[in-house]
């Protein structure tokens, strides 16, 4: 056991050294400096706040919030935000310790407030929620008004900014799903079976109409066993599955080992849980998506 | 024979991921088998945890500048474990410092290098699999590499066998009729690296000498002749691996602890079963005398 402390301490060094100070911009403009949990959280809040808001992401690009291991940086940027705005759905199992050590008196702001949970299938039988509601564009709607009403809450000098931009944000997000929609209305019925690395696109599937199957469940926290592992491949083999694909956040190699076995295609990287830096694929969250749609669109229609 | 079939042929037959495992495993079986019954004669037990540690900092350097490049990878645990192996004895030869201490100092630092500089390039992902390994997702080349290293430790073991044995034994007598001490204990050090680096990719680094110190200390309960005891660790280490295997199918379990597990269940039962030395041993002969 106390290996795994070691490791844990030192992760927790390591990552106050290299986490990034609280963005604090210089200017006397910002009113109102919010940390969101993760990196496309941020981008929403970004969003909606514009100018009048420093925000930062506790889970930066590329990382994965759901085995993150919160650091004293982390708790001190807390203790000095104005406002927390978490994804909820037990997707941030940390987050709740983090701001109570804090002691940090910000309010707390579920963005998948109003969201209808999909239930899980948590590999073990247990059916936690899905907690990457984001990835549907209507569900993303749902988390910019909560964000809006939250800065107005807070900052209710700021409210004809904050619903300006959020009008403008969700009139893009508007368009973004009518997008995907039309893009992915092409694809055969048969062809609307893949494969990814854990299951983080159901919200995804049931807004656009695909079916996602995967190895690790919603969390990328477990590993996978040789049972998970076997049923997967045995459910490809009987089922017809068109593409597998790679994520951002999961290592490549397991879903390589599936495509090898199954003889089914690697329909290239999603993004999943987090965006990437900025010169990568997805630097925002309406570019993960369009990314996520190209990608699926490339991949099954041919 | 259709159940047994069922249970111990067929996860294998319809699977190549098992296959691959169980493959891998196997191969690294063999080869860290024997290595951990001469690292454990040789009091040296806590030296291979040190170096499986030290792989981590090598192996994330490769990591940083290629990538997932098994080559690169490699090389760089390489050299990183036989780095610490080295400076390690060093520390204890010229320094107030026991072995003991300076393997821990080092086993130390080599554990935060490697996760800084997995943490610079990767997220926590690539951490958690650099600890733990993927042994369900073995592809060729890492097989390839894995069965190498076992080939290449059993030949190199075969001509060092006499001055290992030797200074497990009397390393005195060594000394004083031969000088193939020396070179045979680097050759032996470069043989345990090579395993822990093959082990690394299957298990982790957290996991990595779990097939080479618990096969060992296994057959240390069974058997006082050195032959012998290889022959029990690689029988132990390849039952772990096929038992493990299908604990991890029919159970659910994640793969590499669980073929550790297996390992360790043998090894709480030699304690207390082993022949040589073991706890039911030592209290029956007395139970005899009394009745």
């Amino acid at each position: 056991m106390s290996r795994v402390q070691i490791v844990l301490a030192c992760l927790a060094c390591l990552a106050s050294l290299t986490a990034p100070a609280a963005a604090q911009d210089p200017q006397a403009k910002t009113v109102v400096t919010v940390v969101a949990s993760f990196s496309i959280l941020a981008d929403l809040v970004r969003n909606v706040g514009g100018e009048r808001i420093a925000v930062s992401a506790l889970v930066g690009p590329d990382g994965d919030a759901h085995v993150y291991e919160p650091t004293p940086a982390d708790s001190k940027r807390i203790a000095a935000a104005t406002l927390v705005v978490v994804n909820g759905l037990g997707y941030e199992g940390w987050i709740d310790r983090l701001v109570a050590a804090s002691g940090s008196k910000a309010p707390v702001v579920v963005a998948s407030a109003g969201v209808t949970p999909r239930a899980g299938e948590g590999g073990h039988g247990h059916a936690a929620e899905d907690p990457h509601a984001w990835q549907s564009a209507a569900n993303a709607k749902r988390y910019v008004a909560n964000i809006r009403d939250a800065l107005i809450r807070i900052d209710p000098p700021g409210r004809d900014l904050y619903a300006a931009n959020a009008a403008a944000y969700l009139a893009r997000l508007d368009a973004l799903d009518a997008e995907i929609r039309q893009s992915l209305a092409t694809i055969p019925a048969e062809r609307r079976r893949v494969i990814t690395g854990h299951d983080a696109f159901g919200y995804f599937g049931d807004a656009y109409g695909i079916a996602f199957l995967s190895p690790q469940g919603v969390s990328t926290e477990a590993e996978p066993s040789a049972r998970d592992l076997a049923r997967l491949i045995t459910q490809i083999r009987a089922e017809k599955i068109s593409a597998v694909f790679l994520e951002n956040v999961i290592d490549p190699r397991l879903v390589r080992q599936i495509a090898r076995e199954t003889g089914v295609r690697i329909g290239g990287t999603l993004v999943s849980d987090a965006l990437t830096g900025p010169g990568g694929l997805a630097p925002t969250y309406v570019a993960l998506m369009r990314h996520n749609a190209h990608t699926l669109r490339a991949a099954l229609s041919d | 024979m259709a159940m047994i079939y069922a249970s111990l042929i067929a996860p294998f037959a319809d699977f190549e991921f098992m296959r691959r495992a169980l493959v891998g495993t196997c191969a690294l079986a063999l080869g860290a088998g024997p290595v951990g019954v001469f690292l454990m004669l040789r009091r040296m037990s806590l030296m291979g945890d040190a170096m499986s540690h030290a792989i981590l900092p090598g192996a994330a350097a490769g990591f940083l500048i290629a990538g997932l490049s098994l080559s690169a990878m490699t090389a760089g645990g390489l050299i990183a474990g036989f780095a610490v192996a080295l400076l390690a004895g060093l520390v204890a030869r010229t320094t107030e410092l026991k072995e003991d201490a300076s393997l821990a100092a080092f086993f130390l630092i080599s554990l935060a290098l490697g996760v800084t500089l997995v943490s610079l390039r990767g997220g926590n992902i690539d951490l958690m699999h650099f600890l733990f390994g993927s042994v369900l997702a073995l592809d060729d080349a890492t097989l390839l590499l894995i069965a190498a290293v076992a080939s290449l430790t059993l030949l190199a073991l075969a001509l060092i066998w006499r001055p290992l044995v030797l200074e497990c034994v009397d390393p005195n007598f060594l000394r004083s009729v031969s000088r193939a001490g020396g070179p045979a204990h680097v050759a032996f050090l470069a043989l345990v690296v090579m395993n822990l680096v093959g082990a690394f990719y299957a298990l982790g680094t957290l996991l990595a000498v779990g097939l080479m110190m618990l096969p060992a200390a296994v057959a240390r309960f069974w058997t006082r002749d050195i032959t012998a005891m290889m022959v029990v660790a690689v029988v132990t280490g390849l039952l772990s691996s096929l038992i493990g295997l299908l604990l991890s199918f029919d159970a659910g379990l994640p793969a590499g602890p669980a073929v550790i597990l297996v390992a360790g269940v043998l090894y709480l039962a030699s304690v207390l079963f082993g022949r040589v030395g073991g706890l039911a041993r030592r209290l029956a002969p007395r139970r005899h005398l009394e009745a």
